[in-house]
């Protein structure tokens, strides 16, 4: 492969690679991002060109393995092109039938297709499921289309051309007016303009002219991960708008932050990097521009703490990743005392449609304060469990019924906490909140990275908040006061109201503490790390006072204040429940009433889940 | 010169100082326990608070790591300054009671009660020691190790290094164990001999006479 060394050279070698491709012809898609991949899609990707080659038909069909497409909960998917036929929780032992029927007999396999929860019926097209089709996927769309592993299918989609156009027809100032135009904030967590930071990055005086161009790919919050999908999935994306940005800046190194964690992503941007590179896409005088930049990788030891752009840059730096005071910006002097422009994965990848389309079109989207589209990752005790893509100002109900389908089992809606560990609670009176950086910041909560973990009648408030304070008690620094020692008591607290030990006055003290966290921390680690505490106070108080005064956990949870008992009129005697607990605690002839030994049980639930006639009873 | 204001002082201040240098040179005490003069600040402790007002809102900044800027306007001791101070001091009381520095400056606030269970673990993790021995002794044999609430002060691998010349200048810095409390017994976290039910009037033990006297003599809380 010769290195490109115009954008003509580019758009020459696009013409060729389309030239060979036929939109026709069959193609069979694989999903193999790691949620796939754990559900065992690896092996399913492997079955289908065996399938092919079996029936004498691999020359007339494509094969592609892409990253996640986003229905996390229906992996492995297989999706035929050019219909777009999608086959949900395919094993290694379909593969076969659904090339053969599908490909051969032109004939739909009825028991893969999707169902439907609220119609029952069979969807044969992906566009036509509710959880695709109520999105707007400006970034994500590119995962199902792309094959990591090729840039050619990249640049088949029109790869690399908003960096023509970024190089060769804009100015660095225009580009910077551009994002600024578009409203682009940052996706990492706080909404910082991107405009703003890139243009007080271009204008802060470096000694050598050294500036860096640096993307946070730290993603460490629990049950957040679209980063991981989009560096997986379609790493050029995110390439692309960094070497945009490094025009824009004046930057000529950059880094991909990335946690260990995250192998595949590590192995794909790798290959995705040396790619651009043999294309000339990257390195010294990119396309003939006379502009050099490259990127390297590194990666992170594990720490939550390092997400946080100071912490970041002094875990780059190869010092203890700890944040340092900001009052002086990173991107005035950050990475070796330079100039330093940190975004995230996400807001990288908004950059090349923008270039593209036009700040007016980007700008369109969204609401006053928020624009573009943004990914969430929905979780938790929702039917649809994935990543979404929506405009900004889309309601939490879209998201959590129409696109989420509800909550899983039929049960009640209570919470969806959004923004990660440090985001806040937000209840059912809430539901209809649009959801962008400001209205999510009034209601106690914040955007964050856009975990989104939604919560049913089953949890306890006072639970959830203990977890995730102790999740921030074990992952901050423990450099500054208030975070170390604020957090650990909060947790000594918290876990005295579940354990029965809460005393009045408890749920002030935490309030107090929450807003020592809030005022005097050194880093927005700790100045957020009270929200799940303070947001549940403020719409679940009921909760803290019932564990406190009644010893009471209204949701069954904390297992110091339940008690299992067995319905005398519902139990049938069956004996599912005596062989299920591991404690023997649970006695009784066949086809008599069973009684629970108090003593010896240790409230685990394996009793009610194996009751088929709900005769457990918490209290 | 950089012109700012204070507790309604006008101060000026060479270009590159910090907010609490320029705030000792005029006489106005804030109270620190991770700061040192002589060495880099590390901002962690958060007792140095200082409330910055920026037209109809503030924010709380650490003064040892804020740099001066023309026309700031600082409170060093507001209410909401103190409360913050008071907590943290309450704070570290409850993992550190032994320490005298912290016993005075708690009983200097009025701190009369200590909510937390005390967890003693006889270090603030105010990092003195660490920057003292890397900055002033250019030895860097002691240094931060784990995070959260199981970071501690160490050598590498708990072995003592070459690096090491045995100066003991880290327990000569040391807030906690160059001046352990003498009082018998600690009441509910607080070291009986100097400690005040009723905030106090007027400093009643000078800790560190070049922090804590100004022009005005004692720091009244």
């Amino acid at each position: 492969m010769k290195k490109l060394s115009s954008a003509a050279d580019l758009e020459r070698l696009r013409k060729r690679i389309l030239s060979r491709r036929d939109s026709e012809k069959p193609c069979v898609v694989t999903s193999v991002g790691t949620c796939g991949v754990v559900r065992g899609s690896g092996a399913v990707a492997k079955a289908i060109p065996k399938a092919l080659s079996s029936l004498k038909i691999k020359h007339l069909v494509d094969v592609r393995t892409t990253g996640c497409h986003g229905f996390c909960e229906i992996e492995p998917v297989v999706v035929i092109y050019p219909e777009r036929i999608l086959y949900q929780r395919v094993t290694p032992a379909d593969v076969p039938e659904i090339i053969n029927e599908t490909l051969v007999n032109n004939k739909i396999v009825e028991r893969l297709l999707y169902v439907d929860r609220l119609t029952g019926k069979k969807i044969v097209n992906e566009r036509d499921i509710p959880f695709y089709n109520r999105q707007t996927r400006v970034i994500l769309d590119n995962n199902r289309l792309v094959d990591p592993h090729k840039i050619e299918d990249y640049l088949a989609l029109g790869g690399y051309s908003a960096l023509c156009k970024a190089l060769f027809h804009m100015q660095p100032e225009r580009i910077i007016a551009e994002i600024k135009k578009s409203g682009l904030r940052g996706r990492g967590g706080a909404g910082f303009p991107t405009g703003i930071k890139w243009e007080a990055c271009r204008n802060a005086p470096s000694p050598d002219g050294i500036r860096y161009v640096i993307v946070n790919a730290d993603e460490g919050d629990p049950g957040a991960y679209m980063d991981r999908s989009l560096l997986e999935g379609n790493p050029h994306s995110v390439i692309e708008g960094m070497i945009i940005g490094a025009y824009a800046i004046g930057a000529h190194h950059g880094y991909v932050y990335v946690r260990h964690e995250y192998p595949v992503a590590l192995a794909n941007l790798s290959i995705a990097l040396e790619q651009a590179r043999k294309y000339g896409l990257l390195g010294e005088n990119i396309l003939g521009s006379g502009f050099d930049f490259d990127i390297k990788i590194s990666r992170g030891g594990g720490a939550f703490v390092c997400g946080e752009s100071t912490a970041l840059m002094a875990s780059l730096e190869g010092k203890i990743g700890e944040p340092r005071a900001k009052h002086i910006h990173t991107s005035v002097s950050g990475l070796n005392d330079r100039p330093s422009n940190l975004n995230n994965v996400e807001t990288w990848a908004n950059v090349t449609p923008i270039i593209n389309r036009g700040a007016d079109w980007y700008s369109k989207i969204g609401t006053n304060g928020s624009k573009g589209t943004k990914i969430f990752s929905l979780v938790g005790k929702i039917n649809n469990t994935g990543l979404i893509e929506v405009p900004m100002g889309t309601t939490l109900r879209e998201i959590v019924y129409e696109i989420g389908g509800g909550i899983s089992n039929g049960k009640k809606f209570k919470a969806v906490q959004t923004g990660g560990p440090s985001g806040g609670c937000l209840p059912e009176s809430l539901i209809d909140l649009p959801v962008d950086f400001d209205r999510l910041t009034q209601a106690g909560s914040m955007m964050g990275s856009g975990g989104m973990i939604v919560m049913d009648e089953n949890n306890c408030m006072v639970d959830i908040a203990r977890y995730f304070v102790k999740f921030l008690t074990e992952e901050s620094c423990g450099k500054c006061v208030p975070c170390r020692e604020g957090l650990d008591r909060m947790l000594d607290i918290l876990t005295d109201i579940t354990e029965g030990r809460g005393t009045e006055g408890d749920i002030e003290l935490l309030e107090a503490l929450g807003d020592l966290l809030k005022e005097s921390s050194l880093c927005a680690l700790g100045t957020t790390a009270s929200n799940p505490v303070l947001s549940t106070i403020k719409y679940f108080r009921a909760e803290y006072e019932a564990h406190i005064r009644e010893k009471r956990c209204p949701a069954g949870v904390c297992k110091a204040l339940i008690t299992f008992t067995i319905d005398e009129e519902k139990c049938t005697g069956c004996g599912v429940c005596l062989k299920e607990c591991p404690q023997q605690a649970i006695s009784g002839e066949k086809k008599k009433t069973h009684t629970i030994d108090q003593s010896k049980c240790i409230r685990c639930g394996l009793c009610r889940d194996s009751c088929k006639f709900d005769a457990i009873i918490v209290v | 010169m950089i012109e700012l204001t204070i507790d309604g002082v006008k101060v000026k201040a060479a270009e590159g100082t910090t907010v609490l240098e320029a705030a000792r040179e005029t006489g106005i005490i804030i109270p620190t326990l991770c700061y040192h003069p002589g060495l880099s600040a590390y901002g962690a402790c958060r007792i140095c608070l200082v409330e910055v007002v920026k037209g109809n809102r503030s924010s709380l900044e650490a003064s040892c790591t804020l740099p001066v800027e023309m026309g700031q306007v600082i409170l060093t001791s507001s209410e909401r300054v103190k409360k913050v101070r008071k907590l943290i001091i309450e704070l570290l009381l409850a993992s550190c009671p032994n320490s005298k520095t912290l016993q005075d400056m708690a009983a200097s606030m009025g701190v009369n009660r200590v909510r937390f269970k005390i967890k003693d673990r006889g270090c603030i993790l105010c990092g003195l020691c660490v920057r003292f021995c890397a900055e002033q002794m250019r030895s860097g044999g002691i240094g931060f190790v784990g995070r959260g609430t199981s970071r501690r002060v160490a050598t590498a691998f708990d072995v003592t290094p070459e690096e090491c010349r045995n100066c003991g200048g880290c327990e000569w810095i040391c807030p906690v164990c160059e001046k352990a409390c003498m009082a018998g017994n600690l009441i509910d976290g607080l070291c009986g001999a100097c400690q005040n039910l009723e905030p106090v009037e007027t400093c009643p033990v000078c800790t560190e006479c070049s922090q804590s006297v100004g022009p005005s003599g004692h720091k009244v809380y």
